[in-house]
């Protein structure tokens, strides 16, 4: 089981997390075709390689928070911004 | 039909083949004891196996062969003894030659299928093709009449004893448990290197967790003779002597995981059955030592056949005398041991053939009990017990786990971890990595201990470098980790696998090599498919004895090297660990209101409903309906999921969350509100009241708090950390209690002096926060999910009984009646109030739960509106409708399809009952659209095979449609 680099509580299994998957940005729902607004819905780019990956620290600090992993190794490494509202 | 089952000959108690006290022994000759064998009593000593026990009695056969049903004893005396799987008590499938004897003991052999009898009368043709390479595949081909048959044989196939059948499992004296360990140092393996290990990290200032399979530390030392036997006594006298280390016995490392978590099997605790011990280690050393390996020749099955190690253990911890007349085949200086041991106790040790000077055995004769082997020059010698020393197997699992693949070393005879290619968080020493004298083993254990102690340490510091709150952003992953200590001489061994002659590869599938060739000869060139296609390694030792074996065999099957053909990869669990280990402790959290003591103090059937146990009922559920709808009910409701909201921005939250519009709801309203998730499918619903200017209160369904908790947070997480809003989740704080019916306004007013109650002071859908029954700070709101008028009071949580049992006093003479789930059910039902998850499921969307109206889809933006907009363009969509049955007293089950044309499925039954009001059946559906309008007449599918024509009602409500009780 992976540890997950949480900024706000250290180093904790993964267990503690609900994985979000890749952040999808939500387009504008006033203008977004079906195909855009399900590309946001449903389509991720499941890379194998370093990803930015969104999650939830839902039995610790119930952040989401981002962070960079290898899909391939499973390294986990803060992401750049750290939080969420300073992405 | 059951086989009969088999059942050794008894051993002649007389035949003893106990050893006067031996220098090492484990058992305590002070502590005699008997246990029962197939129903027969046995003498043993504490310390003793349940095999060594059997053997110094003169047993030989512990088990019938999986496939050909031949005699099997012992073969490594060790945990993966393949030929003494029995059955204890209840329990199958125990170990006999790790399992310590215990008084009383009721030990008996385990069925395998086919017995002798079946073999001959019912399974004749089958059995035939099972003795083939890939019978599975093969025997198991159509037609498909037969599959019921082939069910029964495969049944029979599945190793095994008998578990209990679940009236006679006693639960109560089965525990399972997990424990959580955060040692900086896990040392898999207890001999000497691993040892030597530990104490060098704790002596470097590590916690220490050494994991050891066996019953005692000291690996292949305990049965080392005079030359190691202070030195071990040593090792342990430190490992007792440091607080540092804690020490496992009887417990195997079964996996490593990423960022080393570690599960660990912890057995033989006196009141736990097994416990799954989930370690994070900051560096794991593996000193897994090395694995007697068989050697395949014709007759290597017949009990007698023996490893060198296994001869050894007999002899020195259990004090049995393997045999009387031993022929020894030696390639190694364990061999060379076994003989010398063997010469000591008395053994007649009529031959030693020596693979070193090119010596050889071709075959045992014998098939309960060896009776003598034919040698590779042609002389045949008459012996009861033949030994084999010819190699080793790393066990190199959790090595491989993180990565590394073993390479084939020729000199050494044997697949070796490549420890250039670990992470700087696993070390490897002792036998798995090299061979050496005791100094070299104890020195390179320490070396790799200190090592894991620097490495942890800095595995520590990146941790912590890593979370900026605790020690700023630092960087770190450029520390350098200390490099691993030099690496191990390694021995050189002869390369031996097979005899001449075939013999079993895998002991516990039965697998020859001769099959292997086939499977070879018939395309499985591989070691991977010539596994699945044999079975080979897939058995209960898992390839910890064979496999390097059945790789050798095919690399000459296929006329290619060791190296090239590989070996088969090795996954976790290393070890067998039961499924109570895996799910701990019965241990299922629920919830309780804090009215919950009263309703069972009053008869209710608890219900347990998601987190929540609740009141079903008092045990007339109709009578309370009609409670509720002639005078008034209290109902417990406090599961209902409640959130704070606090802040300037809630409006422009809850527009976005809800599908209706919030910007203007008053201080002192309540809204009902609907929400769907971003497909525009209904997520859950419930009203939000405002109490103050920034300040409101959201109610959601009981199933649904948490869910909406984490949908509210994750808009204001992600996409928009500028609101202010915050949002405490404040569900247990309140005690809630709806109080329905005509009559409930009458009584809320005897406890509620300081709220006017009068209809146009205090009008459905608003609030109002006051004291109730003396407790300040309760919240009023009248809404009304049973159609009836009706307050819902949200109470501090413990006064919540207080207020209860003052509404019951103040109520008495109004017929008050505690009302439960099913009740409100019924009376909601009776009204058409959905509930989001039973009308609706994980595919209907807003216009399908009966909500087109209140979605605002000129709202500018709601989570989930674009789906709604494109579903309002296509053509109609499923409807939710209610229905009236032809026949009143026709309930359809929840669930049943609405079919056309006879079996065309149109819609399902959603919710229904019988209605104590109307004393006819009500019932909600979800129809398609062109059968949905009202007056539309239907056919329900009935469980039971039998049709029910029902017709749709004007709208939901089937009471009170205009709404009068509840706005009165
Ligand atoms: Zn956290």
């Amino acid at each position: 089981m992976m540890l997950i680099p949480c900024p706000w509580c250290g180093h904790r299994d993964a267990a503690e997390f609900a994985y979000l998957g890749e952040p999808s940005p939500r387009p504008d729902p006033s203008t977004a075709t079906p195909e855009q607004w399900r590309g946001y819905l449903y389509l991720r780019d499941n890379v194998a390689g370093p990803v930015t990956e969104r999650w939830y620290h839902r039995m610790g600090c119930r952040r989401r928070l981002l962070v960079e992993r290898d899909t391939t190794t499973n390294e986990v490494r803060p992401h750049r911004s750290l939080v969420e509202e300073e992405s | 039909m059951t086989p009969p089952r088999w059942r050794p000959s008894a051993a002649p108690s007389t035949m003893s083949m106990r050893l006067e006290r031996q220098p090492d022994e484990v058992i305590d000759r002070d502590a005699p004891l008997t246990f029962t064998w197939n129903g027969r009593t046995f003498p043993a000593y504490a310390g003793d196996t349940i095999a060594s026990a059997l053997a110094a009695c003169g047993v030989r056969v512990f088990s019938r062969s999986f496939k050909y049903h031949r005699p099997r004893g012992l073969l490594t005396a060790s945990y993966l003894d393949p030929g003494c799987m029995v059955q204890v008590d209840d329990e199958p499938n125990v170990r006999g030659a790790h399992r310590l004897v215990e008084p009383g003991m009721r030990v008996s052999s385990q069925d395998t299928w086919p017995s002798l009898e079946v073999d001959v009368k019912a399974a004749n043709q089958l059995v035939g093709r099972f003795l083939s390479a890939g019978f599975y595949y093969k025997t198991f081909m159509g037609p498909s009449r037969l599959w019921p048959a082939y069910e029964k044989v495969l049944e029979r196939f599945a190793h095994g004893g008998e578990i209990p059948d679940l009236e006679s499992y006693d639960r109560r004296r089965h525990h399972y448990d997990k424990r959580h360990a955060h040692p900086d140092v896990l040392v898999a393996g207890g001999g000497p290197a691993g040892m030597a290990a530990a104490l060098a990290a704790a002596e470097a200032g590590a916690t220490v967790l050494l994991v050891e399979e066996e019953h005692a530390l000291g690996g292949h030392l305990r049965w080392g003779g005079d030359d190691v036997r202070s030195a071990l006594a040593e090792l342990r006298r430190q490992i007792e002597g440091t607080a540092a280390i804690e020490v496992l016995t009887d417990s195997v490392v079964l996996g490593r995981y990423d960022d080393n978590w570690v599960s660990v099997v912890q057995r033989g605790l006196p009141t736990v059955d097994e416990r799954l011990v989930k370690a994070r280690a900051k560096t794991l050393v593996v000193a897994a030592g090395l694995v007697e390996r068989p050697y395949v020749f014709a007759g290597n099955d017949v009990p007698g056949v023996m490893l060198s190690t296994a001869v050894r253990r007999l002899i020195e911890l259990h004090a049995v005398s393997p045999g009387r007349r031993a022929v020894v085949l030696r390639a190694n200086p364990d061999g060379d041991a076994a003989v010398a041991a063997l010469r000591r106790v008395g053994v007649e040790v009529v031959h030693v053939e020596d693979a070193r000077r090119g010596g050889d055995i071709v075959r045992v004769r014998g098939r309960d009990r060896v009776r003598g082997v034919h040698l590779a020059d042609g002389r045949r010698v008459a012996c009861d017990l033949v030994v084999t020393a010819t190699g080793w197997t790393a066990p190199v699992s959790l090595l491989t786990m993180a990565g590394v693949v073993p390479v084939y070393d020729a000199r050494a005879a044997r697949f070796r971890p490549d420890t250039t290619q670990l992470p700087d968080n696993i070390l490897a020493t002792g036998g798995v990595v090299g061979d050496g004298t005791l100094d070299e083993l104890i020195a390179h254990g320490e070396a790799t201990g200190r090592v894991a102690a620097t490495r942890s340490a800095v595995v520590g510091r990146r941790w912590r470098a890593a979370s900026p709150t605790a020690g700023g952003q630092v960087d770190s992953a450029a520390e350098p980790c200390e490099a691993s200590p030099p690496a191990l001489p390694v021995d050189p061994h002869p390369e031996l696998f097979r005899a001449r002659t075939h013999g079993i590869v895998d002991f516990s599938e039965d697998v020859s090599s001769s099959d292997l060739v086939t499977a070879v000869a018939e395309g499985y060139a591989s070691a991977e498919l010539a596994k699945r296609y044999t079975t080979a390694t897939m058995g209960p030792v898992q390839g910890k004895l064979e496999t390097v074996n059945v790789v050798a065999i095919v690399a000459e099957a296929t006329g290619r090297s060791i190296q090239q053909t590989g070996t088969t990869t090795w996954r976790p669990p290393y070890a067998p660990v039961t499924l109570g280990a895996l799910a701990g402790p019965e241990r299922e959290p629920v919830r309780r209101s804090p009215l919950q003591a009263w309703h069972e103090q009053h008869g209710a059937t608890p219900l347990v409903a998601g987190a929540w146990v609740r009141p079903d009922h008092y045990g007339d559920p109709a009578a309370e309906v009609r409670a509720v709808r002639d005078g008034v009910g209290l109902i417990d409701v406090t599961p209902i999921g409640k959130l704070e909201l606090h802040g300037p921005d809630v409006p422009r939250l809850l527009n976005l969350v809800y599908v209706n519009r919030w910007s203007k709801l008053a201080i002192g309203r309540v809204r009902y509100g609907v929400m769907c998730a971003e497909d525009g499918v209904v997520l859950d619903d419930g009203v939000t009241a405002r109490l103050a200017e920034h300040s409101y209160l959201m109610t959601t369904t009981s199933s649904g708090a948490a869910t909406v908790w984490e949908w509210l947070e994750s808009w204001l997480q992600t996409e928009h950390p500028e609101w202010q809003v915050h949002v405490t989740a404040v569900t247990t704080a309140y005690a809630s209690i709806n109080v329905a019916g005509p009559r409930s306004r009458e009584l809320v007013r005897r406890v509620v002096p300081d709220v006017d109650l009068d209809p146009e002071a205090f009008p459905y859908m608003h609030v109002r926060t006051g004291s109730i029954a003396g407790v300040a700070d309760c919240v009023l709101w009248r809404i009304g999910f049973t159609g009836e008028l009706s307050y819902e009071l949200h109470v501090p949580a413990g006064y919540g009984l207080h207020v209860w049992e003052s509404l019951m006093a103040a109520g008495s003479d109004l017929g008050v009646r505690a009302f439960g789930v099913e009740a409100q059910r019924i009376l909601r039902l009776e009204k058409g109030h959905l509930i989001v998850g039973q009308d609706t499921d994980g595919l209907t969307r807003a216009g399908s739960a009966g909500l087109d109206g209140l979605v605002k889809l000129d709202k500018e933006d709601f989570a989930g509106r674009p789906e709604l907009v494109w579903q309002d363009r296509v053509a109609d969509p499923p409807r939710l409708v209610a229905l009236r049955t032809s026949d009143p007293t026709v309930v359809p089950v929840e669930g049943s399809q609405i079919v056309t044309d006879g079996s065309h499925i149109r819609g399902r039954i959603t919710s229904s009952r019988m209605s104590p009001t109307l004393g006819r059946s009500v019932v909600l559906a979800q129809l398609d659209a062109p059968l949905a309008d009202a007056g539309s007449k239907v056919t329900i599918a009935m469980v039971d095979g039998r049709r029910a024509s029902a017709v749709v009602t004007e709208g939901l409500a089937q009471v009170d449609p205009e709404g009068e009780r509840l706005h009165g």
